[in-house]
């Protein structure tokens, strides 16, 4: 840290003398934290600024879980470059991005993380990639949709898990085009996600022969569906598109349930998250969705293991892609230090470019891949249907129909709009 | 298009009846303590979880009797030994109080019943739509309604006809005198509180039915019922009512013609109301 | 603030200043430089609002408005404008400004809730505009692509990447903010807004005009809600609309409520509170909201006039 502004001088006495007039009013407090540095010298840090509170509470407590598995897999293999790795965790909130900055801050420049990881809220990610990339820490983000994180935002040192929202839409519109029509209506919560889930949904749609009836937007936060629902079923197309997420979902898809909307039209959507179905009555847990990761795929390797430890450190529950992006990130940090023999961030940062997750991590039928140039995770999408209860285990709520390869839907990269620097 | 309003103006009042349940309770005690009461979407969240707890004992209807009155209990309970200090006090430390309140109450709720919403089931008998054209009149809906209609008219009949009631109108009025006449005015406000609450547990029963049940349920819920107030003017409960239905309309009918201003639209409303009217529309002059 | 007050009644403000200045050389101890940067810009923050809430008695809910305004402002200038700090604030500030000075003559004659709410109706339809019109604001997504800038003062450059220097670039902010502050109410025009406060009907009577004093304290007290909003956005790089929501308005009320509204200091004391315990706790307890709570409570049960309220003296009479 550099010092480069003077005391200012409108207190015209010099700031030694000051402090020790400080030091015996007994301002100066010791406390815990000599602890902490005093651990520092020798661990690699991960620090996780994610939402533990508000909304967004039960999606940030998974990819905690996932991270602190991560964690001790990791230490159990001998560490990063031979280090232990210790996880500092932050609560963010669920909407305030002075408090994800503060904590960004608070990890960077005095717990001096070696990797940043977070946020779900894609605001918060946005204003922790501000602060990342100034401060040239490799950053991390799990859960984070909106586009332009890896796109005209997109920074040398931030890596994004989840998916574009472009993915997720061209993942799911041929399924649903092919199974239940061509006329969508779409309800599309009024944010920069929803925006773009809707705009490259239409475009989907469009090249395969689908037409838009209608679309509505919704207030993030609406508590009352039915007056966007009535207009729905007044344009009678064949699907109704939900683009709501969280806990906005659970809202939308209770009231349309209701409604009785289910039995007239297909309801769908892009992105569906294991925590919305589980918290929706069975006769809610309807429509055709795409999962970013699932817990039930049988066959590919690793994948029953992954949900056993998962479940021994959650109380018996099931990992969800939450989980899974927890996980995916906090390896991604050890893989990249690993592979760049070092935590010079540029060089972690190099290595990830086209980097593939090992399939023990990747827990997916064709793995996953930072795509060069973008910093953008390639994985497999999970596409499928609801479904009311469990067969085998109450949590088992989806039934994969089609695993679509990332590749085939993640576009190109100049139509991503990233146009990546490197620090010289 | 002429069918989509009409539609839409019965759901502004369905969905205005709902507004105003949470909102009377609000209101009573406001107008009776001077209390701003911030945790009241907080005892909403109260009111559906405990109905979720109750829901595999009793069944849907024995918690819709039981968990508004436990969540009333806890509010006699509240009163007795927090928000009773501060009356007296300038509003704004009621507030401080409520807000801490608010956020021991969302942090406890995570506490007990995590932070993932849980599935809530309503009677499938009440969830069918009743017929295919008005199939926005579902049978939880109407339901609805007429819970929040009888739970409105036995609150104004409590309030006109019954002792308690008469002397929460007259403590409104002017407290002190009431006082002075031999009424313990400790109890009276003590259950008047209990009231407020019992209207937000069972706001918050109804509202489970409709909303994903998670610690921040009532969150969302607390700004409309606070426009509520101030659109029919404070100190009128009649007011309160007609405000409440006055936002459920107006942001019904904003769903058709700028569906992503249905939230802002109160806001305009409650703004031109008070430029017009500095009071309310019915609040009456010299009060508040 | 004192005029001829002997040595007790300066010694705290002394100290006081003696431990924001020094703040850098101690904080690495217990914290780190920008948390101090936070609790001075929303202290700032708390005590414009305090301007009118406790100097006056007139209760705003929608002081993030002009918070988030100045905020915007300082943001805009930066992404869209020019690249210099100096100028970020003053437009930041001037925006906030006008648009209170603006709104003030519609809304100076509501009193009490009907006041608060009213400004939270102002408040939340800037909300809903920075949250629709994404081209300019990025909407939800916040507004990104832009930094603080260094400061060319002619004779010497400050570089404000550095926490310590911005820091202090934040202290220099505020203690001009707050000896304007000052100066104002022990004008005759801040003892008319006590007045006003004490006995708005004995004002009136005694000639003092008072809807016209109500709009001039609103427009302050929004003016300098203005420059910390535009200190808040060069502090995190970055705005969102939530820096206009009325939540960011109760948070104000809360900090000025919990330091003692009617004394001088008292919203940078509940600023300092309500920052450093959210901040302490929620790195060591996921349910510290538990425990912000249960200090809310405990001082509104053993402290009823704030913090610094109970401490004895008014530094304001």
């Amino acid at each position: 840290m550099t010092r480069n502004a003077k005391t200012p001088g409108f207190v015209g006495i010099d700031r030694r003398s000051l402090l020790k007039v400080a030091a015996a009013a007994g301002v100066v407090q010791v406390a815990s934290p000599f602890v902490r540095t005093a651990r520092a010298a020798d661990t690699v840090k991960i620090g996780l600024d994610n939402p533990l509170t508000g909304t967004y509470a039960a999606l940030g407590k998974n990819e905690l879980i996932g991270a602190q598995l991560a964690v001790e897999e990791i230490n159990a293999k001998g560490g990063i470059l031979g280090r232990q790795v210790e996880l500092l965790v932050e609560d963010s909130t669920s909407g305030d991005a002075g408090a994800a900055v503060q904590k960004a801050t608070k990890l960077i420049e005095r717990d001096q993380v070696n990797f940043l990881v977070g946020n779900i809220n894609s605001a918060l990610a946005q204003a922790m990639a501000q602060v990342a990339a100034q401060h040239g820490v490799l950053h991390v983000i799990p859960g984070g949709h909106t586009d332009a994180i890896t796109g005209e935002n997109c920074h040398w040192n931030v890596f994004r898990v989840c998916n574009t929202t472009a993915m997720e839409t061209s993942a799911v519109a041929g399924s649903l085009i092919k199974a239940y029509g061509k006329k969508f209506y779409y309800l599309t919560p009024d944010y920069a996600f929803g925006h773009t889930l809707q705009s490259t949904m239409e475009k989907s749609a469009a090249a395969l022969g689908g037409s838009k009836l209608g679309a509505d937007l919704t207030p993030l936060g609406t508590t009352d569906y039915s007056g966007y629902l009535i207009k729905a079923q007044a344009a009678n197309p064949d699907v109704i598109i939900f683009f709501q997420a969280g806990n906005d979902a659970v809202n939308a898809l209770k009231q349309a349930v209701q409604f009785g909307l289910h039995k007239k039209f297909h309801l769908a959507g892009a992105q569906q998250e294991l925590e919305v179905l589980l918290g929706l009555p069975p006769e809610a847990r309807v429509g055709t969705w795409v999962f970013e990761w699932y817990w039930n795929q049988p066959g590919v390797a690793g994948v029953a293991e992954f949900v056993d430890k998962i479940r021994r450190k959650s109380g018996g529950h099931v990992p969800t892609a939450r989980t899974w992006f927890g996980y995916a990130s906090a390896w991604t940090c050890a893989l990249a230090a690993e592979g760049a023999k070092s935590l010079d961030p540029v060089k972690m940062a190099k290595v990830l470019q086209g980097f593939a997750l090992p399939p023990e991590i990747a827990l997916m039928p064709n793995g996953a891949a930072f795509r060069a140039g973008q910093n953008q995770l390639i994985p497999d999408l999970f596409v499928g249907n609801a479904a009311e209860k469990g067969e085998k285990d109450p949590e088992d709520l989806f039934r994969v129909t089609e695993v679509v390869k990332g590749a085939n839907v993640a576009g190109t990269l100049e139509e991503t709009g990233c146009k990546m620097t490197w620090p010289t | 298009m002429t069918q989509l309003i009409l539609f839409n103006l019965f759901n502004g009042l369905i969905v205005g009846a709902f507004y105003a349940l949470m909102a009377l309770g609000l209101s009573l005690i406001m107008n009776l303590t001077g209390v701003i009461n911030f945790a009241h979407g907080g005892f909403l969240a109260i009111g559906g979880y405990l109905a979720y707890t109750l829901i595999p004992y009793l069944g849907f209807w024995g918690a819709l009797a039981v968990a508004p009155v436990m969540t009333a209990f806890l509010g006699l309970v509240v009163e007795r030994f927090l928000i009773r200090r501060v009356y007296g006090h300038d509003p704004l430390y009621s507030l401080l109080l409520t807000f801490g309140l608010a956020f021991i109450i969302e942090d406890g709720t995570r506490y007990i019943w995590g932070a993932q919403a849980v599935p809530y089931e309503v009677p499938s008998s009440l969830t069918t739509p009743l017929s295919s054209e008005y199939f926005f009149l579902t049978g939880y809906r109407l339901f609805m309604v007429a819970l929040a209609a009888i739970s409105v008219s036995g609150l104004f009949a409590l309030l006109k006809w019954t002792r308690l009631g008469m002397r929460i109108r007259a403590g409104t009025l002017d407290l002190e005198t009431v006082s002075v006449l031999g009424v313990n005015t400790a109890i009276l406000r003590n259950l008047n509180f209990g009231l407020g609450i019992y209207l937000a547990g069972l706001a918050g029963v109804l509202a489970a039915g409709q909303l994903g049940v998670e610690p921040t349920i009532g969150s969302s819920l607390i700004m409309p019922s606070f426009v509520s107030i101030i659109v029919g003017g404070l100190g009128s409960l009649p007011g309160t009512l007609f405000g409440g239905l006055l936002i459920g309309v107006a942001s019904a009918l904003t769903s058709v013609f700028y569906p992503s201003a249905t939230e802002a639209v109160m806001y305009v409303i409650m703004a031109a109301v008070l430029l017009v009217r500095p009071r309310g529309l019915f609040g009456q002059e010299g009060r508040f | 603030m004192l005029n001829n007050g002997s040595l007790t009644r300066y010694a705290p403000s002394v100290i006081g200043w003696i431990v924001l200045v020094s703040l850098p050389e101690w904080i690495n101890v217990v914290a780190y430089t920008d948390l101090g940067s936070r609790v001075v810009i929303l202290g700032l923050a708390a005590m414009a609002l305090n301007f009118l809430l406790g100097h006056t008695g007139v209760l705003s809910f929608g002081h993030a408005a002009y918070f988030g305004l100045g905020a915007y402002g300082a943001g805009l200038t930066l992404r869209y404008l020019a690249p210099s700090t100096g100028l970020a604030i003053l437009v930041g500030t001037g925006v906030g400004m006008m648009a209170a000075m603006l709104i003030g003559p519609l809304i100076i004659r509501l009193r009490g809730v009907y006041f608060a709410m009213v400004t939270i109706a102002f408040g939340q339809i800037f909300y809903f505009i920075a949250f629709r019109w994404s081209t300019l604001t990025g909407g939800d997504d916040g507004l990104t692509n832009w930094s603080r800038q260094p400061i060319n003062l002619g004779f010497a450059t400050i570089d404000l990447k550095s926490p310590v220097a911005f820091y202090y670039l934040v202290l220099f902010v505020f203690a001009v903010a707050t000896a304007i502050m000052a100066k104002l109410l022990n004008s005759p025009f801040g003892r008319s807004l006590l007045a006003i406060r004490e006995n708005e009907r004995r004002a009136l009577f005694l000639g003092i005009p008072v809807n016209l004093r109500i709009w001039l304290s609103w427009t302050v007290s929004c003016g300098f809600a203005s420059v910390a909003g535009a200190m808040y956005a060069l502090l995190n790089n970055f705005v969102d609309p939530r820096t206009l929501h009325w939540s960011q308005s109760g948070a104000f009320v809360i900090m000025a409520v919990l330091g003692g509204m009617r004394s001088f200091w008292g919203p940078l004391i509940g600023a300092a509170i309500y920052v450093v315990l959210q901040d302490y706790l929620s790195s060591r307890t996921s349910n510290w909201m538990s425990l912000v709570g249960l200090v809310f409570v405990l001082v509104v049960l053993f402290f009823p006039r704030g913090v610094l309220g109970m401490l004895g003296r008014r530094t304001q009479a």
